[in-house]
């Protein structure tokens, strides 16, 4: 009894220390609480923040690309694609077994979709096909009851509608590679495309536009619960090109059987109506990723689809270059327009003979008719007395030699040979051989047909410097708009009368039934073109066959055939449209060359693409009748 | 002399009825009021949804309550009377699970009846206090203070405390050690004794490790820098914290819980649900929950000391102990202030087992309550028996 009290009395007491050291227990509980929920409550609502939500970036819509009158060239097509989320489906297998009734699936997609299917969480869509056309994507929809786990998504696709024919211009999207990396997100995206050439490249910032972002909220798993916030960004500017599409589509299909280059040009502004490079490849198959053959036959290929031959292809001008010997040596005062020369058929110099195209030689001209009839006599005469000094400094005055710095990469600058030239890099001192054959266009002279066609256009227009161009400018989404090329409009300091006779002397060799290529003349008077051939050799004619017969270019091997050059311009009385063509062993200048330059400035005309007059520059000294009263004289 | 008094000291059976008004009816309310908060956020772990959780917890405490109500209407003495038969039957069924148990979580814990899954070692929890409560009742003060007589209760609390740990379920093994500690400490057993044990059982902490299992090693390890293994082992610790901070003070609101409702927080609706409502209501719910415990704690020692019977007060500061370390520990546990050792929290957690272990505990802690005034013999036991 006595004892048992004395048991209470502790019992007391120890159960009073219990509850202190509960209550002390449940205290520092409550200070952890007030630790994690108000002192570090910042730091953690940070975490909870970053942990539900990510930032996902989205992709601009590319801009369109469109000719000089705004119709498409280039823009994003919907391109619908099946995915297999497989936490929907009874099984993969069995719905991809369905599938297999409506598109093909090889035992390789098979393989990569049960491989994806397996590395990703279940609710992550799995591409199965791209590019579905219109007839699967409906057979799809239909089944979709017997597809568990499928469905349909629409991506966009750089789409080129004229594929070949703009290929060149144009350029290319592709995936971004490892080195092109900027540190702009967008970049990062998988999928993400930019220009890779052409047009696309040079104008990749202004097409990709400003990506935009969008706030999702997701779950442990990374799945998505909901989106928070969405910013658009901006989508890329539209380009529109000084290109017209039916000219360029036209100029294509004269060009479709050869190794060529068609480029023609406002002589005014230096708008480029058509840059067309034959053969050509699709750009819509870089997009999807080329298999090995398909670049195998791209690179293979001797007529080199993938040069843009306007402006990366190099050729000797051949007799197109003639007008610039002349002008040099009219400007130099070493011949008038009435000196004369005999042409014999050939030219001695040293033990060294200089052959004319025409056998038995053109007699007794002058400058003009020199011009009209392509005589080389004449050439040899006159580039033996100025000098390659004065011809490379008039050929560079028009544009030749140099990379003219058109809107696109891939532009070769040709060669104007000089003797510092030649000296520096083969090393040994100019012969006057070769002064004597410069004066045909031949030997080292290397020119693009851009060249030619700018030469050409600067003959015709006054003598005004042009800078070609492309761009006609850059349409923001937001309507801000950024005309790109100004005229350049600066003089090439040539004297009016010598260029009229030159002009004039064009427009005989296509309009004077002694002209070169009378057979190539248009015959609408208020369409008639001028202009020059040129057929370049390719191959050493040895003197044992020019004795039994020069070969024809029909009996040659391709590769050994003649390039065919005709620079031109039109309409003859107020010029407007400049042209080169260029066939690489094509033939004859003025039987393959000719009708092409023919057809197409027939066709810019009828097109009236220049309807209005887009230059300020009107050149008094330009008589408008002269050059078909000339041709009609003559 | 025993049996005189004994005779003295006997009281005569209580009616039903009257038994049923000394039930404390404001406690009962009290845990009413708990329960709802658990049902509540089961409801939000669920996304707004009675089901699966809120619909069978709230089966489950419904059925609780009763079985709570009889239990603490029947007479103390025959706890007291069938103490070491309890002990025994929950023995042989913890030996049973070591035998034959099924494995599940990676630990042998559940006896499958067909029906319904036990969980001996939950028994243990409540079997272990009536057991040492009559030892105790049964001992004189001068027996307690004798190490000699120590043994006896020493082995009923380890051999249980092993076999659990051996499952093993370290939660359990910790709460059957602490919580008889509790029953040792009120008896009155010497101060320094306990000073003993805690030396003891620090200078054998590092042979202790080498039988911990793997993951139980992970988790202390985890516990002492859980940022090593963020997305491993040290998730669940770094995930909770997380949702506990950005509760802050008022918290996120009912069901807005960021964390907890986008699958960060694992095992919301159980070991982590203290964390969903301190995400959801803030460190304000969190410590009004607290609040709530605290009464229902401090009703416990109230019926503890209210009795006059050494059993009676025995099982209810046992009883109490019991509940105030299931919730230390599952509070201690998701704040990151003791390694993850899965220990639900009382009346909120979703599980069968721990709410039947509690609902049963709460019933004798009543049944204190309702038979406070019996004064029962040290021996009566063992007489009456």
């Amino acid at each position: 009894m006595h004892r048992d009290s004395d048991r209470n009395k502790l019992f007391g007491r120890r159960t009073a220390m219990l509850i202190g050291g509960k209550f002390f227990l449940l205290s520092t509980l409550t200070a952890r609480l007030y630790y994690l929920q108000v002192v570090e409550s910042d730091k953690y609502k940070t975490l909870a923040f970053e942990n539900r939500i990510n930032f996902r970036l989205l992709a601009p819509p590319r801009g369109r690309i469109t000719d000089r009158a705004g119709r498409p060239l280039a823009y994003n097509q919907q391109n619908y694609r099946v995915l297999l989320v497989s936490e929907n489906t009874e099984s993969v297998e069995g719905t991809l077994n369905a599938l297999e009734q409506i598109i093909d699936l090889g035992e390789k997609d098979r393989k990569r979709i049960l491989r994806d299917v397996k590395r990703n969480r279940s609710f992550v869509p799995v591409t199965v096909r791209e590019n579905l056309d219109w007839s699967q994507v409906s057979r799809i929809e239909v089944n979709t009851p017997d597809l568990p786990g499928v469905m349909i998504d629409v991506g966009e696709s750089r789409y080129y509608p004229y594929a070949g024919e703009f290929a060149h211009v144009l350029g290319y999207v592709a995936p971004v590679s490892q080195k092109e990396l900027t540190g702009d997100p967008l970049l990062e995206l998988p999928g993400f495309r930019i220009g890779k050439a052409g047009i696309e490249k040079v104008h990749d910032l202004a097409l990709r536009g400003a990506g935009g972002n969008s706030q999702v909220e997701v779950n442990a798993y990374g799945r998505v619960i909901r989106e928070l916030e969405r910013n658009e960004g901006l989508p890329g500017s539209e380009v529109r090109l000084t290109l017209d599409l039916e000219l360029q589509r036209f100029a294509a299909e004269k060009i479709s059987e050869h190794s060529a280059s068609v480029v023609v040009m406002d002589i005014h502004s230096g708008e480029i109506l058509t840059l067309m490079s034959s053969p050509s490849f699709d750009p819509n198959n870089f997009n999807q990723g080329l298999s090995n053959k398909q670049w195998n036959d791209l690179v293979s290929n001797p007529r080199s689809p993938l040069i843009n031959k306007s402006i990366g292809g190099q050729y000797s001008p051949g007799s197109t270059f003639k007008m610039i010997v002349a002008l040099a040596a009219l400007e130099r005062g070493v011949i008038t327009p009435d000196s004369k020369f005999f042409c014999s058929g050939k030219m001695e110099l040293g033990n060294a003979t200089f052959h004319c195209w025409k056998k038995h030689g053109h007699g007794t001209l002058n400058c003009s008719d020199a011009i009209t009839q392509s005589c080389d006599v004449f050439f040899y005469e006159i580039a033996k007395r100025i000098g390659v000094q004065r011809i490379a400094e008039m050929a560079r005055r028009f544009g030749l030699g140099d990379a003219l710095g058109i809107d696109l990469a891939g532009e070769h600058g040709g060669l104007i040979p000089s003797n510092k030239w030649k000296q520096e890099t083969i090393g040994s001192s100019w012969q006057k051989g070769e002064t004597v054959i410069l004066g045909i266009g031949q030997g080292y002279i290397l020119v693009t047909p851009l060249q030619l066609a700018v030469m050409t256009a600067q003959l015709v227009n006054g003598g005004i410097k042009l800078k070609p161009h492309l761009t006609k400018r850059l349409l923001s989404p937001d309507g801000a708009e950024d005309a790109v090329n100004a005229v350049a409009g600066e003089s090439l300091n040539v004297s009016s009368a010598n260029m009229k006779l030159v002009r004039d002397a064009m427009a005989r060799v296509v309009n004077d039934p002694r002209g070169t290529t009378f057979r190539s003349r248009i015959k609408e008077a208020d369409m008639m073109m001028g202009g020059k051939t040129g057929t370049v050799q390719v191959r050493r004619i040895s003197k044992a066959e020019r004795e039994t017969g020069v070969l024809k270019n029909s009996e040659l091997e391709w590769k050994d055939r003649d390039h065919a050059l005709f620079v031109g311009f039109a309409p003859v009385d107020n010029p407007r449209y400049a042209i080169s063509v260029v066939v690489e062993h094509g033939g004859g200048g003025s039987s393959v060359a000719a009708p092409i330059a023919r057809d197409v400035l027939y066709e810019a005309q009828r097109l009236n693409i220049l309807s209005t007059v887009s230059s300020p520059i009107e050149d008094a000294d330009l008589n408008k009748k002269d050059g078909v009263e000339n041709a009609k004289h003559a | 002399m025993p049996s005189m008094l004994d005779v003295r000291y006997g009281e005569p059976s209580l009616t039903l009825w009257q038994k049923f008004w000394r039930i404390n009816w404001l406690f009962v309310i009290i845990l009413c009021i708990t329960a709802s908060v658990g049902f509540a956020m089961l409801y939000s772990a669920a996304d707004g949804n009675i089901d699966p959780w809120a619909s069978r917890q709230m089966a489950r405490f419904g059925f609780g309550l009763v079985l709570m109500t009889c239990i603490a209407m029947v007479d103390i003495r025959f706890w007291l009377r069938y103490a070491y038969f309890i002990y025994s039957a929950a023995m042989v069924l913890l030996i049973a699970v070591e035998i034959a148990g099924t494995i599940g979580m990676g630990a042998q814990r559940w006896i499958d009846l067909g029906i319904v899954t036990v969980q001996p070692s939950e028994l243990m929890k409540i079997a272990l206090v009536i057991a040492l409560a009559r030892y105790f009742h049964g001992a004189r003060l001068e027996d307690v203070h004798s190490p000699l007589h120590l043994i006896a209760p020493l082995i009923l609390v380890l051999l249980p405390a092993g076999l659990v740990m051996r499952q093993p379920d370290l939660g359990t093994a910790l709460m059957l050690v602490l919580g008889s500690g509790a029953i040792f400490f009120a008896a009155g057993v010497r101060m320094w004794k306990f000073g003993v044990v805690l030396a003891v059982a620090i200078s054998s902490l590092p042979i202790g490790w080498q039988f911990l299992r793997d993951y139980q090693k992970q988790r202390v390890l985890t516990f002492l820098n859980p940022e090593n293994d963020p997305l491993g082992s040290g998730y669940h610790i770094i995930q909770s914290k997380i949702a506990l901070g950005s509760g802050g003070v008022f918290g996120k609101g009912f069901m807005q819980g960021t964390q907890s409702h986008l699958s960060f927080l694992p095992e919301m609706q159980t070991d982590f649900i203290f964390t969903m409502l301190a995400e959801e209501f803030g460190i304000v719910g969190a410590l009004m929950l607290l609040g709530l415990y605290s009464i229902i704690l401090i009703y416990g020692i109230f019926f503890s000391l209210s009795c006059r019977n050494q059993f009676g007060r025995l099982v209810a500061i046992g009883m109490t102990a019991t509940f105030f370390l299931y919730v230390f520990i599952n509070i201690a546990m998701v704040t990151g202030l003791i390694p993850v050792v899965g220990v639900p929290l009382p009346l909120i957690s979703y599980g069968g087992t721990a709410m039947l272990t509690l609902m049963i505990g709460f019933g004798m802690l009543m049944g204190v309550y309702v038979h406070r005034d019996m004064l029962i013999g040290r021996r009566s036991s063992e007489i009456d028996a």
